[in-house]
């Protein structure tokens, strides 16, 4: 709760920064604010968790363990910023403390007790990101983006009031631990409350970004600025398959014959859809789009074989996913801000020009398209494994082969970065611009993060119990 | 010092030290130094290793405790061959770029995928094995996309692709063995003793199987491997065939073999006939091919056909024949791709039309291509001979057609080998041609070479005492 309440405070003391003209203190209050609410995290961690406010919030380890990887990255995010927002426009305060307020809505719902609660999250979590998609004013497509997300997630918001209302209705209860009770001491249960769990599902679906409700991702991710599609496609995905695991492993267990073949249907279609369509990209962002997609399938595994290896794989997956989204994003900035395009072609004799930021990228590539020795490797085979425990083999096989259709795009911009000599406008710069020493702490973190867990991956399956 | 881990080490970090080297000349000889090192650490390893079936040097640690992951290395008669072959050719190969300018990453990729090579051959735990298995993809790709000519891009990420399309679907049988037993382990020893039902070892079976037969190449699962052959630079085409495609071998030995022997039972006459179209086919191909390069390359095919076809004949003269042959096919392809570059630096051309008549120029190397093309070829008193005649024995004992065909690459060998010799040695000479024989470092990588394939050739036993006592174990574990 600590954090949370850090978090609250932590926004308006930036707004008030910035009222005060105070624009370079923050960044510094920003990130040992991080660092405060991390504490409080990492300190519960032993505590027993019981559900707090009358049953609104639990801390549990799950909540802690993904809400301390959701201030990580954010944190990550803050420090790429330092120059990224002043660029973009004059109100940088209003950007630190809105992604502020959306990390806070996300550990609500990594800790969501309650439907209320679930639903408050959301919305923090929502309504802070509606208007940083749409922040560069003056830009056609960043507007286009926000009025997407906005409909969208409103949209997708009414489906998850109608289904809580469902299960409400058919429950008479907001709260997950009575839910729970009473799909597995109701004699039968109402079909208000299937219909409940169905449109529920729609819901989160959508928040997740899974095939066949994905059709805002790739849009709003390409019009976003960069470091706001970072900051979605990590902090608030990965937010967003806690708040869905929670509610399915915790309530909704019993009723897995109903939904599984729901979901495995949408997994299937998603892998496809995602990995079909990042193949025909020609730019990067959209690409980084679609594969998100994709991975967010692979994510939904741990959903679909419920047990107690899924929490673990999908921390370990999520970690390394928003490890890897972290370096492409920065690199993508790094060489936009030179090329001023995010086409693969941008990237060509990369590998020249900044070899270090082209091996830290590589990196990041093999670890999204789960090559051995990298983080990335680890998480799939902990899914694949999840997976094979209670499912057949022609699911695995589906997705080994659309595993294979994933390297070809990660290669591409390894193929661009080492094999292929920069034309045209860029062909006389032999040097790039240096990156700023920011960026090469938070790709370097990343990068050796990533291999580190990639070879020794117990440093995280420790938190969870041997 | 039998710490069988420095072995994995001294490779992981001379790549980790030659990444950082810019400069050409310091870069070459410290990758050979690197590499005498690592070969020179393993002839303790030689000489204490007792050729019994048991599993020597062992080393394992807990690598994922909470998944039941070791991380588990030793050593026995069969992986011992493939060892020392693989330690063996690196300091050749790096040699053999003496004349190359290459830079420091160029040996750093060279030396970690030899620590992956090295993985693959030494691991007994199926995680072990897979983390080998990728390791050595990568720096392969990259050596062979930077470094290589032609349409370097497209037809290395065929190459990556379709390897990786492959080891996928051994990742999916791994996990599934996995979740089989008691406890979840990745162990050999654990996977060998899960005696499966027989349907389910037959898709275990293709699971694997396609794996190493994309990666070895049997036929049909070959078309990537002359394109990436003829068009990767002559260091990335000897890492390729003398070292990488015996993982796919010793894969079919070590795992496929002992896990699914109901699959292999089931199966064999297919892989069989698979193994024998792919010898005559590729030989054919061979005869018809311009481009020497590209004329070794498919005679590559045929060979590990031959090896493939031994390994599943499922008979201890097979098995013995595949180990021996895989290395004799490690140091006759490494040479004769030397030979193959050292023609075309010398005469700008690799095309046997253009060749020819160097004979009289070059007689230090005409001699020297003579005996490695005698031992590809299996003349009697040269490596190739013992490896073939014991292949053929085991297919003979499979079925007695099968080697009927199959005993057609010694034929078929002959031929194309030695109209490669013709056209490019003898024949009127191309005065056009200013050439200078070999000299240097080229003499000393191709006398090494011919020393071991004729000291092989009289001696086949140092290999193949090495290696008796584990296949005959190998073959007396599989239980029905």
């Amino acid at each position: 709760m600590g954090a949370i309440i850090t978090l609250c405070i932590l926004g308006i003391l930036l707004l008030y920064l910035g009222l005060f003209k105070m624009n370079k203190a923050l960044l510094p209050v920003a990130l040992v604010g991080l660092l405060v609410a991390l504490g409080f995290t990492l300190s519960a961690w032993n505590t027993d968790a019981a559900p707090l406010y009358n049953g609104m919030v639990v801390f549990d380890r799950y909540a802690l363990s993904f809400s301390a990887l959701c201030i990580v990255v954010t944190a990550l995010i803050l420090l790429l910023s330092k120059e990224y927002f002043r660029n973009i426009s004059e109100h940088i305060a209003e950007y630190y403390c809105l992604i502020i307020f959306s990390l806070t809505g996300a550990l609500l719902v990594n800790a969501y007790h309650n439907f209320a609660m679930l639903f408050v999250g959301i919305e923090i979590m929502s309504v802070a990101l509606y208007i940083l998609v749409g922040i560069r004013k003056s830009d056609f497509a960043s507007n286009e983006a926000a009025l997407k997300y906005f409909l969208m997630g409103a949209f997708s918001t009414g489906f998850l009031l109608f289904g809580i209302t469902l299960m409400y209705g058919a429950s008479g209860t907001f709260d997950l631990g009575a839910l729970r009770n009473y799909v597995t001491s109701a004699e039968t249960v109402s079909p208000l409350f299937y219909g409940g769990v169905l449109l529920m599902l729609c819901g989160l679906c959508f928040k997740v970004g899974v095939a066949p409700f994905h059709f805002w991702t790739p849009d709003v991710y390409d019009g976003a600025p960069i470091l706001i599609t970072s900051f979605m496609s990590t902090v608030v995905k990965i937010a967003s398959f806690v708040g869905f695991l929670r509610l399915f492993s915790t309530a909704l267990v019993p009723l897995d014959a109903f939904w599984t073949p729901v979901l495995l249907t949408i997994v299937i279609i998603t892998l496809f859809v995602g990995n079909a369509s990042a193949l025909l990209q020609s730019s990067f962002k959209r690409m980084m789009a679609y594969s998100s997609i994709s991975h967010a399938g692979y994510m939904l595994f741990a959903i679909v074989v419920i047990g107690e290896n899924s929490v673990p794989s999908i921390f370990v997956y999520a970690t390394a996913y928003a490890l890897a989204s972290v370096i492409a994003f920065a690199a993508l900035i790094l060489v936009k801000r030179m090329s001023g395009s995010d086409q693969f072609e941008s990237f060509n004799g990369l590998a020249k020009r900044a070899p270090w930021l082209a091996f830290a990228l590589t990196i990041a590539m093999l670890s999204l398209a789960g090559i051995p020795l990298t983080a990335g490797f680890i998480g799939k085979f902990m899914m694949f494994n999840n997976v094979m425990g209670s499912y057949n083999v022609t699911l695995l096989v589906l997705a080994a082969i659309n595993a294979a259709v994933a390297v070809y795009y990660y290669l591409h911009v390894v193929v661009c970065m080492y094999f292929k000599n920069a034309e045209g406008a860029h062909a006389g710069h032999t040097t790039m611009m240096p990156a700023p020493i920011n960026y090469k702490v938070v790709l370097g973190v990343a990068a050796v993060l990533t291999i580190v867990l990639g070879v020794y991956p117990d440093l995280l399956l420790v938190l969870f119990g041997g | 010092m039998n710490n069988l881990f420095i072995l994995l080490l001294v490779p992981i970090v001379s790549a980790i030290v030659l990444c950082f080297v810019k400069n050409a000349g310091i870069a070459k000889w410290l990758a050979l130094a690197a590499s005498l090192l690592e070969i020179g650490l393993s002839v303790p390893f030689l000489c204490a290793f007792t050729p019994d079936a048991s599993v020597q040097f062992e080393q394992g640690w807990t690598w994922i405790a909470s998944l039941g992951i070791q991380f588990h290395i030793g050593i026995d008669g069969i992986s011992l061959p493939l060892v020392l072959l693989t330690n063996g050719l690196v300091p050749l190969i790096v040699l053999s770029s003496f004349g190359k300018s290459y830079k420091g990453n160029f040996f750093a990729l060279v030396s970690f995928m030899q620590a992956g090579l090295l993985l693959v051959f030494m691991a007994l735990d199926g995680f072990t094995f897979y983390v080998g298995w990728e390791a050595a993809l990568i720096p392969i790709y990259f050596i062979c996309a930077l470094w290589g000519g032609g349409d370097r891009i497209r037809i290395n990420l065929k190459f990556f692709i379709y390897t990786f399309f492959g080891s996928l679907l051994m990742l999916v049988a791994l996990v599934f063995l996995y979740n089989q037993g008691d406890t979840r382990s990745l162990e050999w020893d654990t996977l060998v003793a899960l005696q499966l039902p027989e349907s389910t070892q037959r898709w275990i079976f293709w699971a694997f199987f396609l794996a190493f037969a994309i990666k070895i190449p049997i036929f049909p699962f070959h078309t990537w491997q002359p394109d990436t052959y003829t068009h990767a630079p002559a260091a990335g085409t000897m890492l390729l065939a003398g070292i990488m495609l015996k993982m796919g071998v010793y894969g079919l030995i070590r795992w496929l073999l002992p896990i699914a022997p109901f699959g292999v039972l089931a199966y064999s006459n297919v892989i069989m006939v698979l193994c024998v179209i792919g010898i005559v086919y590729a030989s054919v191909i061979a005869f018809k091919q311009q481009d020497a390069k590209r004329l070794v390359a498919y005679s590559s095919i045929a060979h590990v056909g031959l090896i493939s076809a031994g390994v599943i004949s499922w008979h201890e003269e097979g098995l013995q024949g595949a180990i021996i042959q895989m290395v004799n096919h490690g140091l006759s392809v490494v040479g004769l791709f030397f030979i193959i570059d050292i023609l075309q630096e010398r005469t700008g051309s690799r095309n046997l039309s253009d060749l020819g008549g160097l004979a009289h120029r070059m007689p230090r190397l005409a001699a020297m291509f003579l005996i490695i093309l005698m031992g590809a070829v299996g003349l009697p008193l040269t490596n190739g001979f013992i490896g073939e005649f014991l292949l053929l024995k085991g297919l003979f004992d499979y079925n007695l057609w099968y080697a009927a065909v199959g005993g057609l690459t010694l034929i078929l060998g002959a031929v194309y080998m030695l109209r490669f010799y013709q056209k490019a040695m003898l024949g009127p000479s191309q005065e056009r041609y200013i050439v200078a024989d070999i000299r240097g470092h080229e003499v000393a990588v191709l006398a090494v070479i011919v020393f071991f394939t004729l000291f092989l050739g009289v001696w086949p036993m140092a290999v193949l005492h090495l290696s008796e006592a584990s296949v005959t174990n190998l073959l007396n574990q599989i239980k029905f």
